[in-house]
């Protein structure tokens, strides 16, 4: 066997120097002022200066010294790496006097990077051997191991998602929970024209404050029952999601893009100026709770309105929880309606034909495909799933205002559907999960979650920009779904037409 | 011009205006039934933007496209761009493969079946629930799936993303997918660019079978002359966007304007060896047989 070809430290020494000044020098020109000076109000209310130069050195270091260790483990002297990665860590634990925030992120950054060199230690490069997998390509083979277990993972998830509340019988875990599936819902929703048929709807917010004033409104005005007032809201925000639909469906790409985002505003606007109708900025209060299917109320009292109270229908004890575990299965119930629905739909001509308009719409005109049609069933079906969220958001709320419909909504279900894999509805669930549970989860963090979040959005786009979970199956199959040595994704060869 | 018997297409007078640049002028031309009628010409000549026209990309400044299905006219200038392939069955290919990559083999001939299917998926109300009408529609679209797969040969790799088939197979897959909706005029762009000699052989052959045993005619754009000498009934050739010839394929060959547009307006006799030689030998070659 042919001896490994070493680099000489000589050679490497100065690269890696040169590498590690460079990082540093960028540091510093970040954060020299954004995080040396700082404002403070001072005497008569003026504001002054403070200058935290302390800080900007211990950042210039850590990065120093990091981006170093990083670069010896790639130019093969990984045992340096996990040293000066052993150094950071001790550094930041030992030396005395280090804000909490900076020995966390020295001890994090110090981890990151002599576990990089442990992995390269462990497995070091020799030409006898295939490369190792690198992580992109592990992560395809997750996603496509997920897909495969699709079924065990399903009823897997879904029967913890019914025990949820009996493993956690408290008021906050099952708001979380209940907050979160009303994501999952919402990204479910946003899936179908997004993930299936490759419309970017920045709008999606629309259809869910259609659906949460449709009941806010006829309960208000008209007395309706919250079960009679779910289907009406489906209907009216499929209405809404089918007007809204006509005139955006002839653009295409970034046009479609912001003319939905631009609707999604109109219809948060007029809800905030229209006050003699919808109460304007000050919302609905007091929206009907939904009673146990009309056959119960959850009161404390053994009757209201004429209906028995939950807990002495069924002989328990009075617990304010009864409704909020009514609710989280609620949601789980429409969820889990609106994914039967859309795993049915995408192994319909419909389904296949809104795959094919995402890969490629000129065709799907040769093909006889009436693009506009299916493009507004796509639209309006996601539209009243919307719409059904909203109502039960509604209806769980008891009190709905504009505020709650904001552009960030949309951004967020969005960002819940491309971050979990573009059409993969299991993706969409670990994305909810991420992006709305982690950040509720980690509230003692403060700003710095956001700080957190925004990074690992980045990092999720660079390392995996077709999403976390993305790996498609076919449809239907002609030899059980055996690829018979087809190349994955990743490695299509190279195509080049000759002319 | 030749007159067709009962013509399939009837092109009249078409003209395709892009502001100033008048891309296709004034073409006129008929293609017979179950004919293989190809067009030819230089780079730039009008041959796509008349296949947009003909197939609703484009609609056409003038003319007239009439084309006769089951005794009904349809003309096609007039009508919306995917009726074109729905009522009077036009299907084409593109000379950029177009098919849906990330879907499987089998998928993309089942999106071409899909008014079929969607019909019969009670525009997905039926299919929901999964009433037996509608499974059993799709067990025959299968079923003409696998017919197709079989004639291009790719019966073996049906569940491989369309992506990830080689060139000439996307080509061929692609020739299955439009014949899959059933149509009654297949145009194909360029069908053996950047096939190798051996798959253009085998593209002939596909090419004359789906004539044979489909009630289809052909139109073809192709630079290919092994393909389109051997496999054509019929050539009409552009220049410019203007019809310069239409016959037979020996006497469109042998057409001086058709030389002067290939080869510039030099001398007969200064026609660089090689070239000559080409013309010649192709010109003693006997037809295909099955032409």
């Amino acid at each position: 066997m042919a001896a490994v070809q070493r680099p000489s430290m000589d050679d490497v020494l100065p690269r890696v120097g040169r590498e590690a000044a460079l990082a540093g020098l960028v540091t510093l020109a970040l954060t020299a002022t954004m995080v040396g000076l700082h404002t403070v109000p001072g005497a008569q209310s003026r504001l002054t200066l403070e200058f935290r130069f302390g800080d900007v050195l211990m950042a210039v270091v850590l990065v120093f010294f990091g981006r170093m260790a990083l670069a010896f483990t790639r130019e093969g002297f990984p045992a340096y790496g996990l040293g000066i990665g052993v150094l950071i860590v001790a550094g930041s634990l030992l030396y005395p006097g280090l804000p909490t925030v900076v020995e966390i992120m020295g001890v994090g950054a110090g981890a990151i990077v002599g576990i990089n060199a442990v992995w390269r230690l462990a497995r070091p490069m020799r030409p006898d051997r295939p490369p190792p997998k690198t992580s992109a390509q592990l992560m395809d083979d997750v996603a496509a191991w997920v897909q495969r277990q699709s079924v065990v993972i399903g009823v897997v998830g879904v029967a913890f998602a019914i025990a949820l509340p009996f493993l956690f019988p408290d008021r906050s875990s099952i708001d979380l929970a209940t907050l979160v599936m009303t994501y999952i819902m919402l990204g479910w929703g946003l899936n179908i024209v997004v993930g299936l048929a490759g419309l970017l709807d920045l709008g999606y917010v629309a259809f869910y404050a259609v659906g949460a004033y449709s009941y806010g409104l006829l309960a208000q005005y008209f007395d309706f029952s919250f079960w009679l007032c779910l289907p009406l809201a489906g209907l009216l925000a499929a209405f809404a999601g089918l007007i809204l639909g006509f005139p955006v469906l002839r653009l295409r790409g970034d046009y479609f893009a912001i003319v939905t985002l631009g609707f999604g505003e109109i219809i948060r606007v007029v809800l905030q100026n229209w006050s003699s109708f919808t109460g304007g900025p000050d919302g609905i209060a007091s929206i009907p709770r939904p009673s146990f299917f009309g056959i119960a109320e959850f009161t404390s009292a053994p009757e209201a309105d004429g209906l028995p109270s939950f807990h002495t229908l069924f002989g328990l004890e009075f617990t304010p929880l009864h409704r909020l575990i009514f609710l989280y299965y609620l949601i789980l119930i429409l969820a889990l309606v609106v994914n039967a629905v859309s795993l049915r739909i995408r192994r319909l001509p419909l389904g296949r034909s809104w795959e094919a308009l995402r890969e490629d719409d000129v065709a799907c005109q040769s093909l006889g495909i009436n693009r506009r049609n299916i493009k507004l069933a796509a639209f309006t079906i996601s539209a009243m799933f919307g719409g059904f969220a909203g109502s039960f958001f509604a209806t769980r709320q008891g009190f709905i205002s504009p505020e709650s419909f904001t552009f960030i909504e949309s951004a967020i279900v969005l960002a819940i559907v491309v971050l979990g894999g573009m059409g993969s509805q299991t993706g969409v669930v670990l994305a909810a999960i991420l992006i709305i549970g982690m950040p509720e989860l980690f509230r003692e963090l403060e700003e710095y979650r956001m700080l957190i979040f925004g990074a690992a959005m980045v990092i999720i786009m660079v390392w995996r920009p077709r999403g976390l979970l993305a790996h498609r199956v076919p449809t239907v199959t002609l030899h059980g779904g055996r690829r018979k040595g087809g190349p994955s994704p990743g490695q299509r060869p190279e195509q080049v037409p000759a002319e | 011009m030749i007159d067709v018997q009962a013509p399939l297409l009837t092109v009249d007078h078409l003209t395709m205006r892009f502001g100033g640049l008048t891309a296709v002028d004034d073409v006129s031309f008929q293609a017979g039934a179950t004919d293989i009628t190809a067009v030819i010409g230089p780079n730039g000549a009008g041959k796509t933007t008349m296949f947009n026209c003909l197939t609703g990309f484009y609609k056409p400044t003038e003319g007239q496209l009439a084309l006769s299905r089951n005794g009904a006219t349809h003309y096609l200038e007039r009508m919306e761009g995917h009726l074109i392939a729905a009522k009077a069955g036009v299907a084409r290919t593109f000379q950029n493969i177009r098919l849906f990559a990330n879907m499987s083999v089998l998928e993309n001939l089942l999106v071409a079946q899909h008014n079929k299917l969607m019909k019969a998926s009670g525009y997905s109300i039926a299919g929901l629930f999964g009433l037996p009408s509608y499974r059993r529609a799709e067990r025959e679209g299968i079923e003409l799936a696998k017919y197709w797969l079989d004639k291009v040969r790719l019966t073996e790799r049906a569940d491989w993303e369309a992506g990830n088939l080689p060139y000439g197979a996307q080509r061929r897959l692609e020739i299955a997918r439009a014949m899959c909706t059933n149509p009654r005029l297949l145009c194909l762009d360029e069908p053996a660019a950047g096939l190798n000699p051996r798959e253009t052989g085998e593209l002939n052959e596909l090419i004359l079978s789906i004539r044979s045993d489909h009630e289809v005619g052909v139109l073809l754009i192709e630079h290919d002359m092994s393909v389109v000498m051997k496999i054509s009934d019929h050539v009409i050739v552009l220049d410019y966007g203007r019809k310069i010839a239409d016959g037979a394929p020996e006497a469109v060959r042998n057409d001086p304007a058709v030389i002067r547009a290939y080869l510039g307006e030099e001398e007969d006799d200064a026609l660089p060896p090689d070239v000559a030689a080409d013309l010649a030998r192709d010109a003693a070659q006997p037809r295909d047989p099955g032409a």
